[in-house]
Protein backbone atom coordinates (compact mmCIF):
# COMPACT_ATOMS: atom_id res chain seq x y z
CA UNK A 1 0.00 0.00 0.00
CA UNK A 2 1.54 3.29 -1.13
CA UNK A 3 0.77 6.56 0.69
CA UNK A 4 -2.21 8.32 -0.91
CA UNK A 5 -2.35 12.10 -1.04
CA UNK A 6 -5.40 13.44 0.82
CA UNK A 7 -6.59 17.01 1.32
CA UNK A 8 -7.63 18.42 4.66
CA UNK A 9 -11.27 19.55 4.36
CA UNK A 10 -11.78 20.72 7.92
CA UNK A 11 -9.86 21.19 11.17
CA UNK A 12 -11.18 21.83 14.66
CA UNK A 13 -9.56 22.55 18.01
CA UNK A 14 -10.28 19.92 20.67
CA UNK A 15 -8.30 21.27 23.62
CA UNK A 16 -5.24 23.39 24.40
CA UNK A 17 -2.83 21.41 22.17
CA UNK A 18 -5.04 18.99 20.26
CA UNK A 19 -6.57 19.43 16.79
CA UNK A 20 -8.81 17.22 14.71
CA UNK A 21 -8.26 16.87 10.94
CA UNK A 22 -10.91 15.67 8.51
CA UNK A 23 -9.64 14.47 5.10
CA UNK A 24 -11.26 14.01 1.71
CA UNK A 25 -10.67 10.25 2.05
CA UNK A 26 -13.32 7.64 2.69
CA UNK A 27 -12.35 4.28 4.16
CA UNK A 28 -13.98 1.32 5.84
CA UNK A 29 -12.16 0.63 9.11
CA UNK A 30 -12.58 -0.57 12.68
CA UNK A 31 -12.21 1.74 15.65
CA UNK A 32 -8.73 1.18 17.10
CA UNK A 33 -7.14 0.78 13.67
CA UNK A 34 -4.60 3.42 12.71
CA UNK A 35 -3.10 5.21 9.74
CA UNK A 36 0.38 6.46 8.92
CA UNK A 37 0.41 10.16 8.00
CA UNK A 38 3.34 11.32 5.86
CA UNK A 39 4.68 14.76 5.05
CA UNK A 40 7.20 14.22 2.23
CA UNK A 41 10.85 14.63 3.23
CA UNK A 42 9.82 15.29 6.85
CA UNK A 43 8.47 12.25 8.72
CA UNK A 44 5.64 9.72 8.90
CA UNK A 45 3.78 8.95 12.15
CA UNK A 46 0.92 6.67 13.27
CA UNK A 47 -2.45 8.06 14.40
CA UNK A 48 -5.57 6.34 15.66
CA UNK A 49 -8.59 6.73 13.42
CA UNK A 50 -11.24 8.96 14.96
CA UNK A 51 -13.50 8.22 12.01
CA UNK A 52 -13.17 6.30 8.74
CA UNK A 53 -15.72 8.08 6.52
CA UNK A 54 -14.49 10.72 6.14
CA UNK A 55 -11.06 9.75 7.43
CA UNK A 56 -10.45 11.75 10.62
CA UNK A 57 -7.55 11.92 13.08
CA UNK A 58 -6.96 13.92 16.24
CA UNK A 59 -3.42 15.13 16.77
CA UNK A 60 -1.70 16.48 19.88
CA UNK A 61 1.18 18.86 19.18
CA UNK A 62 3.95 17.09 21.04
CA UNK A 63 6.90 17.09 18.62
CA UNK A 64 8.18 18.58 15.35
CA UNK A 65 5.90 16.47 13.12
CA UNK A 66 2.70 17.12 15.03
CA UNK A 67 3.52 20.84 15.40
CA UNK A 68 3.96 20.99 11.62
CA UNK A 69 0.62 19.19 11.14
CA UNK A 70 -1.07 21.78 13.38
CA UNK A 71 0.06 24.54 11.00
CA UNK A 72 -1.74 22.92 8.05
CA UNK A 73 -5.09 24.26 6.89
CA UNK A 74 -8.03 23.07 4.80
CA UNK A 75 -6.80 22.46 1.25
CA UNK A 76 -3.32 21.35 2.38
CA UNK A 77 -2.24 17.79 1.61
CA UNK A 78 -1.15 14.94 3.88
CA UNK A 79 -0.24 11.48 2.55
CA UNK A 80 -2.07 8.61 4.26
CA UNK A 81 -1.51 4.84 4.49
CA UNK A 82 -4.20 2.74 6.11
CA UNK A 83 -6.26 1.45 7.73
CA UNK A 84 -3.55 -0.55 9.48
CA UNK A 85 -3.52 -3.01 12.37
CA UNK A 86 -6.30 -4.74 14.25
CA UNK A 87 -8.90 -2.63 15.98
CA UNK A 88 -11.54 -3.04 18.65
CA UNK A 89 -14.38 -5.46 18.17
CA UNK A 90 -17.50 -4.21 19.95
CA UNK A 91 -18.93 -7.11 21.93
CA UNK A 92 -21.67 -7.32 24.53
CA UNK A 93 -24.43 -5.00 25.57
CA UNK A 94 -22.67 -3.25 28.45
CA UNK A 95 -19.30 -1.80 27.53
CA UNK A 96 -16.79 -0.02 29.77
CA UNK A 97 -14.49 2.33 27.84
CA UNK A 98 -11.40 3.79 29.51
CA UNK A 99 -9.19 6.47 27.96
CA UNK A 100 -6.11 8.04 29.43
CA UNK A 101 -4.63 11.24 27.99
CA UNK A 102 -4.61 11.12 24.18
CA UNK A 103 -5.84 7.52 24.46
CA UNK A 104 -9.45 8.63 24.35
CA UNK A 105 -9.01 9.43 20.62
CA UNK A 106 -10.34 6.08 19.25
CA UNK A 107 -12.98 5.57 21.95
CA UNK A 108 -15.67 7.87 20.56
CA UNK A 109 -15.35 6.06 17.20
CA UNK A 110 -15.86 2.81 19.13
CA UNK A 111 -18.87 4.21 21.00
CA UNK A 112 -20.50 5.29 17.73
CA UNK A 113 -19.90 1.83 16.23
CA UNK A 114 -21.40 0.05 19.24
CA UNK A 115 -24.83 1.48 18.50
CA UNK A 116 -27.01 -0.71 20.67
CA UNK A 117 -24.74 -1.13 23.69
CA UNK A 118 -24.99 0.75 26.98
CA UNK A 119 -21.67 2.53 27.31
CA UNK A 120 -19.87 3.85 30.35
CA UNK A 121 -16.74 5.85 29.60
CA UNK A 122 -14.05 6.84 32.09
CA UNK A 123 -11.81 9.57 30.70
CA UNK A 124 -8.68 10.60 32.54
CA UNK A 125 -6.08 13.33 32.01
CA UNK A 126 -3.51 15.30 33.94
CA UNK A 127 -5.63 18.46 34.16
CA UNK A 128 -9.05 19.68 33.00
CA UNK A 129 -7.35 21.37 30.03
CA UNK A 130 -5.93 18.03 28.84
CA UNK A 131 -9.26 16.17 28.82
CA UNK A 132 -10.16 14.91 25.36
CA UNK A 133 -13.48 13.85 23.80
CA UNK A 134 -15.60 14.14 26.96
CA UNK A 135 -18.34 16.03 25.11
CA UNK A 136 -18.04 13.86 21.99
CA UNK A 137 -18.55 10.69 24.05
CA UNK A 138 -21.51 12.24 25.85
CA UNK A 139 -23.03 13.19 22.48
CA UNK A 140 -22.52 9.58 21.35
CA UNK A 141 -24.70 8.47 24.26
CA UNK A 142 -22.04 7.32 26.72
CA UNK A 143 -22.31 7.86 30.46
CA UNK A 144 -19.02 9.73 30.93
CA UNK A 145 -17.02 9.93 34.15
CA UNK A 146 -13.94 12.12 34.38
CA UNK A 147 -10.75 11.93 36.42
CA UNK A 148 -7.84 14.39 36.55
CA UNK A 149 -4.57 13.97 38.35
CA UNK A 150 -4.74 17.48 39.82
CA UNK A 151 -8.46 17.37 40.61
CA UNK A 152 -9.27 20.31 38.29
CA UNK A 153 -12.19 18.30 36.86
CA UNK A 154 -14.07 15.21 38.00
CA UNK A 155 -12.52 12.81 40.50
CA UNK A 156 -8.97 13.59 41.59
CA UNK A 157 -6.60 10.75 40.75
CA UNK A 158 -6.14 8.08 38.09
CA UNK A 159 -8.80 6.32 36.00
CA UNK A 160 -8.14 3.07 37.84
CA UNK A 161 -9.59 4.57 41.04
CA UNK A 162 -12.93 4.91 39.24
CA UNK A 163 -12.67 1.73 37.18
CA UNK A 164 -11.93 -0.59 40.11
CA UNK A 165 -15.28 -0.05 41.90
CA UNK A 166 -17.13 -0.15 38.56
CA UNK A 167 -15.63 -3.56 37.76
CA UNK A 168 -16.17 -4.73 41.36
CA UNK A 169 -19.85 -3.84 41.10
CA UNK A 170 -19.99 -6.02 37.98
CA UNK A 171 -22.35 -5.83 35.06
CA UNK A 172 -19.87 -5.09 32.25
CA UNK A 173 -19.47 -7.50 29.36
CA UNK A 174 -16.09 -6.13 28.34
CA UNK A 175 -13.48 -3.48 29.03
CA UNK A 176 -12.00 -1.39 26.18
CA UNK A 177 -9.07 0.89 26.85
CA UNK A 178 -6.44 3.05 25.23
CA UNK A 179 -3.78 5.08 26.97
CA UNK A 180 -0.32 4.98 28.50
CA UNK A 181 1.30 1.58 29.12
CA UNK A 182 1.19 2.00 32.90
CA UNK A 183 -2.55 2.60 32.80
CA UNK A 184 -3.14 -0.36 30.49
CA UNK A 185 -1.03 -2.68 32.65
CA UNK A 186 -3.05 -1.63 35.71
CA UNK A 187 -6.35 -2.11 33.84
CA UNK A 188 -5.19 -5.50 32.56
CA UNK A 189 -4.58 -6.59 36.15
CA UNK A 190 -7.99 -5.27 37.23
CA UNK A 191 -9.77 -7.00 34.34
CA UNK A 192 -8.09 -10.29 35.18
CA UNK A 193 -8.96 -9.95 38.85
CA UNK A 194 -12.61 -9.27 38.06
CA UNK A 195 -12.72 -11.77 35.19
CA UNK A 196 -13.86 -9.30 32.57
CA UNK A 197 -12.75 -9.76 28.92
CA UNK A 198 -10.63 -6.83 27.82
CA UNK A 199 -9.47 -5.22 24.60
CA UNK A 200 -6.49 -2.96 25.20
CA UNK A 201 -4.89 -0.66 22.61
CA UNK A 202 -1.13 -0.42 23.21
CA UNK A 203 0.83 2.54 21.90
CA UNK A 204 4.17 1.74 20.29
CA UNK A 205 6.76 3.25 18.00
CA UNK A 206 5.62 2.04 14.57
CA UNK A 207 8.45 1.87 12.09
CA UNK A 208 7.76 -0.42 9.09
CA UNK A 209 4.01 -0.69 9.75
CA UNK A 210 4.07 -4.08 8.00
CA UNK A 211 4.75 -6.44 10.92
CA UNK A 212 8.37 -7.05 9.94
CA UNK A 213 10.89 -4.86 11.71
CA UNK A 214 9.90 -5.69 15.30
CA UNK A 215 10.15 -2.07 16.54
CA UNK A 216 6.62 -2.20 18.00
CA UNK A 217 6.99 -5.57 19.77
CA UNK A 218 4.92 -5.95 22.95
CA UNK A 219 4.43 -9.24 24.77
CA UNK A 220 5.86 -11.11 21.77
CA UNK A 221 3.42 -9.50 19.32
CA UNK A 222 4.13 -7.00 16.56
CA UNK A 223 1.57 -4.32 17.37
CA UNK A 224 1.46 -2.66 13.92
CA UNK A 225 0.10 -5.90 12.45
CA UNK A 226 -1.36 -7.91 15.34
CA UNK A 227 -2.33 -4.87 17.43
CA UNK A 228 -2.49 -2.17 18.49
CA UNK A 229 -5.54 -3.75 20.15
CA UNK A 230 -4.72 -6.98 21.99
CA UNK A 231 -7.58 -8.76 23.64
CA UNK A 232 -7.99 -11.47 26.21
CA UNK A 233 -10.94 -13.32 27.56
CA UNK A 234 -10.76 -14.08 31.26
CA UNK A 235 -13.69 -16.40 31.03
CA UNK A 236 -11.68 -18.96 29.07
CA UNK A 237 -9.63 -21.55 30.93
CA UNK A 238 -6.36 -20.35 29.41
CA UNK A 239 -5.45 -17.31 31.44
CA UNK A 240 -2.93 -15.53 29.30
CA UNK A 241 -4.06 -16.25 25.78
CA UNK A 242 -4.47 -13.24 23.59
CA UNK A 243 -7.02 -13.83 20.90
CA UNK A 244 -6.74 -12.33 17.46
CA UNK A 245 -9.26 -10.20 15.66
CA UNK A 246 -10.46 -10.41 12.13
CA UNK B 1 8.36 -35.73 6.80
CA UNK B 2 11.49 -34.93 8.79
CA UNK B 3 13.05 -31.63 7.74
CA UNK B 4 16.26 -32.11 9.69
CA UNK B 5 18.95 -30.05 8.02
CA UNK B 6 22.65 -30.57 8.66
CA UNK B 7 24.31 -27.16 8.63
CA UNK B 8 28.01 -26.96 9.50
CA UNK B 9 28.35 -28.53 12.99
CA UNK B 10 24.61 -28.21 13.66
CA UNK B 11 21.51 -30.19 12.80
CA UNK B 12 18.68 -27.69 12.35
CA UNK B 13 15.12 -28.91 13.01
CA UNK B 14 14.08 -27.37 9.68
CA UNK B 15 15.81 -25.56 6.81
CA UNK B 16 13.70 -22.42 7.35
CA UNK B 17 15.72 -19.52 8.81
CA UNK B 18 14.27 -16.27 10.15
CA UNK B 19 16.15 -13.65 8.12
CA UNK B 20 18.04 -10.84 9.79
CA UNK B 21 16.11 -7.62 10.29
CA UNK B 22 12.79 -9.41 10.64
CA UNK B 23 11.42 -9.63 14.19
CA UNK B 24 14.97 -10.06 15.55
CA UNK B 25 14.67 -7.19 18.00
CA UNK B 26 13.62 -9.21 21.04
CA UNK B 27 14.08 -12.65 22.58
CA UNK B 28 10.30 -13.07 22.64
CA UNK B 29 9.98 -12.64 18.87
CA UNK B 30 13.02 -14.83 18.10
CA UNK B 31 11.54 -17.57 20.29
CA UNK B 32 8.19 -17.14 18.56
CA UNK B 33 9.83 -17.63 15.14
CA UNK B 34 11.54 -20.78 16.40
CA UNK B 35 8.26 -22.12 17.78
CA UNK B 36 6.65 -21.35 14.40
CA UNK B 37 9.02 -23.76 12.67
CA UNK B 38 12.34 -22.05 12.00
CA UNK B 39 15.43 -24.23 12.25
CA UNK B 40 17.48 -21.12 12.98
CA UNK B 41 16.64 -17.53 13.83
CA UNK B 42 18.74 -14.47 13.09
CA UNK B 43 18.85 -11.48 15.41
CA UNK B 44 18.61 -7.93 14.10
CA UNK B 45 22.08 -6.68 13.10
CA UNK B 46 23.89 -5.06 16.01
CA UNK B 47 26.65 -2.51 15.57
CA UNK B 48 29.40 -0.96 17.70
CA UNK B 49 27.15 1.82 19.05
CA UNK B 50 23.39 2.24 19.59
CA UNK B 51 21.56 3.59 16.52
CA UNK B 52 18.08 5.04 16.12
CA UNK B 53 17.70 4.07 12.48
CA UNK B 54 16.16 6.22 9.76
CA UNK B 55 13.19 8.57 9.98
CA UNK B 56 9.89 7.17 8.57
CA UNK B 57 8.76 6.16 6.00
CA UNK B 58 11.14 3.23 6.36
CA UNK B 59 9.22 0.47 4.60
CA UNK B 60 6.72 0.44 1.76
CA UNK B 61 4.73 -2.23 -0.07
CA UNK B 62 4.77 -1.06 -3.71
CA UNK B 63 2.85 -3.93 -5.27
CA UNK B 64 5.47 -6.38 -6.54
CA UNK B 65 7.66 -6.23 -3.47
CA UNK B 66 8.71 -4.17 -0.50
CA UNK B 67 11.23 -1.36 -0.30
CA UNK B 68 12.85 -0.65 3.06
CA UNK B 69 15.49 1.54 4.63
CA UNK B 70 15.08 0.92 8.34
CA UNK B 71 18.64 2.11 8.88
CA UNK B 72 20.01 -0.55 11.25
CA UNK B 73 18.38 0.61 14.50
CA UNK B 74 19.92 -1.39 17.34
CA UNK B 75 20.84 -1.03 21.00
CA UNK B 76 24.60 -1.47 20.39
CA UNK B 77 26.67 -4.62 20.71
CA UNK B 78 27.06 -4.48 24.49
CA UNK B 79 23.32 -4.39 25.15
CA UNK B 80 22.70 -6.83 22.30
CA UNK B 81 24.61 -9.45 24.31
CA UNK B 82 21.79 -9.39 26.91
CA UNK B 83 19.14 -9.89 24.19
CA UNK B 84 21.14 -12.76 22.65
CA UNK B 85 21.62 -14.44 26.05
CA UNK B 86 17.91 -14.21 26.76
CA UNK B 87 17.09 -15.49 23.27
CA UNK B 88 19.50 -18.41 23.61
CA UNK B 89 17.85 -19.45 26.86
CA UNK B 90 14.37 -19.24 25.32
CA UNK B 91 15.47 -21.17 22.21
CA UNK B 92 17.06 -24.01 24.18
CA UNK B 93 14.00 -26.25 24.21
CA UNK B 94 13.17 -25.67 20.51
CA UNK B 95 16.42 -27.00 19.06
CA UNK B 96 16.63 -23.95 16.80
CA UNK B 97 20.01 -22.30 16.32
CA UNK B 98 20.67 -18.66 17.15
CA UNK B 99 22.47 -16.61 14.50
CA UNK B 100 23.86 -13.30 15.77
CA UNK B 101 23.95 -10.75 12.96
CA UNK B 102 26.20 -7.73 13.18
CA UNK B 103 27.65 -4.84 11.20
CA UNK B 104 30.32 -2.21 11.71
CA UNK B 105 31.77 0.88 10.11
CA UNK B 106 35.35 -0.38 9.77
CA UNK B 107 37.10 -3.72 9.25
CA UNK B 108 38.57 -3.52 12.77
CA UNK B 109 35.19 -2.80 14.33
CA UNK B 110 33.71 -5.91 12.65
CA UNK B 111 36.18 -7.93 14.71
CA UNK B 112 35.47 -5.90 17.84
CA UNK B 113 31.67 -6.28 17.57
CA UNK B 114 31.97 -10.01 16.83
CA UNK B 115 34.10 -10.46 19.95
CA UNK B 116 31.48 -8.66 22.07
CA UNK B 117 28.56 -10.69 20.66
CA UNK B 118 30.55 -13.91 21.14
CA UNK B 119 30.12 -13.42 24.91
CA UNK B 120 26.51 -14.58 24.43
CA UNK B 121 27.76 -17.75 22.70
CA UNK B 122 25.43 -17.67 19.70
CA UNK B 123 25.53 -20.82 17.57
CA UNK B 124 26.60 -18.85 14.50
CA UNK B 125 27.75 -15.32 13.66
CA UNK B 126 26.51 -13.51 10.57
CA UNK B 127 28.55 -10.59 9.28
CA UNK B 128 26.19 -8.16 7.53
CA UNK B 129 28.57 -6.54 5.04
CA UNK B 130 25.77 -5.70 2.63
CA UNK B 131 23.21 -3.33 4.18
CA UNK B 132 22.31 -1.05 1.25
CA UNK B 133 20.81 1.69 3.42
CA UNK B 134 23.65 3.32 5.30
CA UNK B 135 25.71 4.66 2.36
CA UNK B 136 25.61 8.24 3.57
CA UNK B 137 27.27 7.27 6.84
CA UNK B 138 29.34 4.17 6.07
CA UNK B 139 30.15 4.54 2.37
CA UNK B 140 30.09 1.63 -0.02
CA UNK B 141 29.15 -1.73 1.58
CA UNK B 142 32.08 -4.06 2.28
CA UNK B 143 30.31 -6.63 0.07
CA UNK B 144 30.97 -4.46 -2.99
CA UNK B 145 34.49 -5.78 -3.60
CA UNK B 146 36.18 -9.12 -3.03
CA UNK B 147 39.06 -7.38 -1.23
CA UNK B 148 36.97 -5.56 1.39
CA UNK B 149 34.63 -8.56 1.89
CA UNK B 150 37.64 -10.80 2.51
CA UNK B 151 39.25 -8.26 4.84
CA UNK B 152 36.15 -8.19 7.07
CA UNK B 153 35.99 -11.99 7.03
CA UNK B 154 39.62 -12.31 8.13
CA UNK B 155 39.15 -9.72 10.91
CA UNK B 156 36.11 -11.56 12.31
CA UNK B 157 37.70 -15.01 12.08
CA UNK B 158 40.77 -13.68 13.86
CA UNK B 159 38.66 -12.09 16.63
CA UNK B 160 36.32 -15.07 17.08
CA UNK B 161 37.86 -18.25 15.65
CA UNK B 162 35.62 -20.61 17.64
CA UNK B 163 32.15 -19.62 16.33
CA UNK B 164 31.36 -20.45 12.69
CA UNK B 165 30.94 -17.34 10.54
CA UNK B 166 28.28 -16.70 7.91
CA UNK B 167 28.95 -13.76 5.58
CA UNK B 168 25.88 -12.05 4.10
CA UNK B 169 26.42 -10.88 0.53
CA UNK B 170 24.85 -8.17 -1.62
CA UNK B 171 23.20 -8.86 -4.99
CA UNK B 172 24.35 -5.67 -6.73
CA UNK B 173 27.72 -6.85 -7.90
CA UNK B 174 28.69 -8.06 -11.37
CA UNK B 175 30.14 -11.35 -10.11
CA UNK B 176 28.79 -12.58 -6.78
CA UNK B 177 30.56 -15.92 -7.20
CA UNK B 178 33.92 -14.15 -7.13
CA UNK B 179 32.99 -12.35 -3.86
CA UNK B 180 31.78 -15.64 -2.34
CA UNK B 181 35.02 -17.37 -3.29
CA UNK B 182 37.04 -14.53 -1.73
CA UNK B 183 35.22 -14.68 1.63
CA UNK B 184 35.38 -18.49 1.76
CA UNK B 185 39.09 -18.25 0.99
CA UNK B 186 39.39 -15.74 3.86
CA UNK B 187 37.80 -18.20 6.28
CA UNK B 188 34.01 -17.79 6.01
CA UNK B 189 32.24 -21.02 7.01
CA UNK B 190 28.96 -20.27 5.21
CA UNK B 191 27.30 -17.68 2.97
CA UNK B 192 23.96 -15.96 3.37
CA UNK B 193 22.69 -14.66 0.05
CA UNK B 194 21.27 -12.21 -0.52
CA UNK B 195 20.65 -8.90 1.18
CA UNK B 196 18.06 -6.61 -0.40
CA UNK B 197 18.56 -5.02 -3.85
CA UNK B 198 19.00 -1.23 -3.84
CA UNK B 199 16.01 0.65 -5.23
CA UNK B 200 13.90 3.80 -4.99
CA UNK B 201 10.26 4.84 -5.13
CA UNK B 202 8.99 8.33 -5.94
CA UNK B 203 5.56 9.67 -5.00
CA UNK B 204 4.44 11.49 -8.13
CA UNK B 205 1.98 13.75 -6.30
CA UNK B 206 4.76 15.30 -4.24
CA UNK B 207 7.60 14.53 -6.64
CA UNK B 208 9.62 13.18 -3.72
CA UNK B 209 11.26 9.85 -2.84
CA UNK B 210 8.92 7.99 -0.48
CA UNK B 211 11.57 6.55 1.82
CA UNK B 212 13.10 9.20 4.03
CA UNK B 213 16.49 7.67 3.22
CA UNK B 214 15.51 8.20 -0.45
CA UNK B 215 16.96 4.81 -1.45
CA UNK B 216 16.25 1.45 0.13
CA UNK B 217 16.41 -2.29 -0.41
CA UNK B 218 13.92 -4.24 -2.50
CA UNK B 219 12.63 -7.45 -0.91
CA UNK B 220 9.65 -9.74 -1.37
CA UNK B 221 8.55 -11.45 -4.62
CA UNK B 222 10.48 -8.98 -6.83
CA UNK B 223 13.72 -10.13 -5.21
CA UNK B 224 13.12 -13.87 -5.59
CA UNK B 225 14.55 -14.49 -9.10
CA UNK B 226 17.54 -12.30 -8.29
CA UNK B 227 18.21 -14.30 -5.13
CA UNK B 228 17.87 -17.63 -6.97
CA UNK B 229 20.37 -16.51 -9.60
CA UNK B 230 22.83 -15.36 -6.93
CA UNK B 231 22.56 -18.60 -4.92
CA UNK B 232 23.01 -20.60 -8.13
CA UNK B 233 26.17 -18.67 -9.01
CA UNK B 234 27.56 -18.87 -5.47
CA UNK B 235 27.06 -22.64 -5.41
CA UNK B 236 28.94 -22.88 -8.69
CA UNK B 237 31.81 -20.86 -7.22
CA UNK B 238 31.99 -22.54 -3.78
CA UNK B 239 30.15 -25.88 -4.10
CA UNK B 240 31.25 -27.17 -0.69
CA UNK B 241 30.15 -24.12 1.31
CA UNK B 242 26.66 -24.13 2.84
CA UNK B 243 24.42 -21.27 1.70
CA UNK B 244 21.40 -19.75 3.43
CA UNK B 245 19.36 -18.76 0.37
CA UNK B 246 17.36 -15.64 1.22
CA UNK B 247 15.29 -13.28 -0.90
CA UNK B 248 11.59 -13.25 -1.67
CA UNK B 249 10.79 -16.78 -0.54
CA UNK B 250 7.04 -16.74 0.06
CA UNK B 251 5.90 -20.35 -0.46
CA UNK B 252 7.13 -23.88 0.10
CA UNK B 253 7.79 -24.19 -3.63
CA UNK B 254 9.95 -21.06 -3.49
CA UNK B 255 11.91 -22.73 -0.68
CA UNK B 256 12.29 -25.89 -2.78
CA UNK B 257 13.60 -23.83 -5.70
CA UNK B 258 16.10 -22.15 -3.38
CA UNK B 259 17.39 -25.54 -2.22
CA UNK B 260 17.62 -26.65 -5.86
CA UNK B 261 19.67 -23.54 -6.70
CA UNK B 262 22.25 -24.67 -4.16
CA UNK B 263 21.05 -23.45 -0.77
CA UNK B 264 21.28 -25.69 2.30
CA UNK B 265 18.85 -23.56 4.32
CA UNK B 266 16.28 -20.96 3.29
CA UNK B 267 15.87 -17.50 4.78
CA UNK B 268 12.38 -16.03 5.14
CA UNK B 269 11.48 -12.43 5.95
CA UNK B 270 9.08 -10.32 3.90
CA UNK B 271 6.74 -13.32 3.56
CA UNK B 272 5.50 -12.44 7.05
CA UNK B 273 4.01 -9.30 5.49
CA UNK B 274 2.48 -11.18 2.57
CA UNK B 275 1.09 -14.16 4.49
CA UNK B 276 0.97 -12.94 8.10
CA UNK B 277 2.84 -14.19 11.16
CA UNK B 278 1.97 -17.80 10.26
CA UNK B 279 4.12 -17.55 7.10
CA UNK B 280 7.07 -19.34 8.70
CA UNK B 281 4.94 -22.36 9.60
CA UNK B 282 3.10 -22.34 6.28
CA UNK B 283 6.31 -22.29 4.23
CA UNK B 284 7.87 -25.06 6.34
CA UNK B 285 4.78 -27.25 6.03
CA UNK B 286 4.37 -26.60 2.30
CA UNK B 287 8.01 -27.53 1.72
CA UNK B 288 7.56 -30.74 3.72
CA UNK B 289 4.41 -31.64 1.76
CA UNK B 290 6.07 -30.88 -1.56
CA UNK B 291 9.12 -33.01 -0.76
CA UNK B 292 6.87 -35.81 0.43
CA UNK B 293 4.63 -35.74 -2.64
CA UNK B 294 7.69 -35.90 -4.91
CA UNK B 295 9.28 -38.84 -3.12
CA UNK B 296 12.12 -36.92 -1.49
CA UNK B 297 13.02 -37.97 2.03
CA UNK B 298 14.83 -34.79 3.11
CA UNK B 299 15.61 -31.22 2.02
CA UNK B 300 19.14 -32.43 1.22
CA UNK B 301 17.68 -34.70 -1.48
CA UNK B 302 17.00 -31.72 -3.75
CA UNK B 303 20.08 -29.70 -2.79
CA UNK B 304 21.66 -28.17 -5.92
CA UNK B 305 19.36 -30.23 -8.16
CA UNK B 306 19.30 -27.39 -10.72
CA UNK B 307 23.02 -27.90 -11.28
CA UNK B 308 22.46 -31.48 -12.46
CA UNK B 309 20.77 -31.06 -15.82
CA UNK B 310 19.02 -33.87 -17.69
CA UNK B 311 20.74 -35.35 -20.77
CA UNK B 312 18.92 -36.02 -24.07
CA UNK B 313 20.05 -37.92 -27.15
CA UNK B 314 19.00 -35.11 -29.45
CA UNK B 315 19.98 -31.45 -29.48
CA UNK B 316 17.39 -28.63 -29.58
CA UNK B 317 16.95 -27.01 -32.98
CA UNK B 318 18.73 -23.65 -32.97
CA UNK B 319 16.70 -20.58 -33.81
CA UNK B 320 17.07 -19.40 -37.44
CA UNK B 321 19.36 -16.45 -38.11
CA UNK B 322 17.06 -13.46 -38.75
CA UNK B 323 17.07 -12.28 -42.36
Amino acid sequence: MLPQAARIVETQRENANTRTFVFDAHWRARPGQFLMAWLPRFDEKPFSLVDDDPVTITVAAVGPFTRLLHRLEPGDRVWLRGPLGRGFRPEGQRMLLVGGGYGSAPLDFLARRAKNAAITAVIGARTAADLLFVERLARSGADVQVTTEDGSAGEKGLVTAVVEPLLARGGFDALYACGPHGMLAALEALARRHRVPAQLSWEAYMRCGLGLCGSCEHQGRVLCLEGPVLSFNNCSSRGRSFTRHV
Amino acid sequence: MPLLTPFLHLTLPSPIVLASGIWGTSAALLARAAAAGCGAVTSKSAGPEPRRGHVNPTCIDWGAGLLNAIGLPNPGATHEVDILREAKAELAHTGAALIASFFADTVENFGRVAAILAQAQPDLLEANISCPNVHSEFGEPFAATAQSAAAVTRAVKQAVPHIPLIVKLAPDTPNIGRIAAAVVDAGADAICAINTMPGMLIDVESGQPILHNRRGGVSGPALFPIALRCVYEIHQAVPNTPIIGTGGVTTGKDAAAMLMAGATAVGVGSAIHYRGPDALTLIRDELAAWLDSHGHDSPAAIHALAHREPRYDLHPTPAPIPK
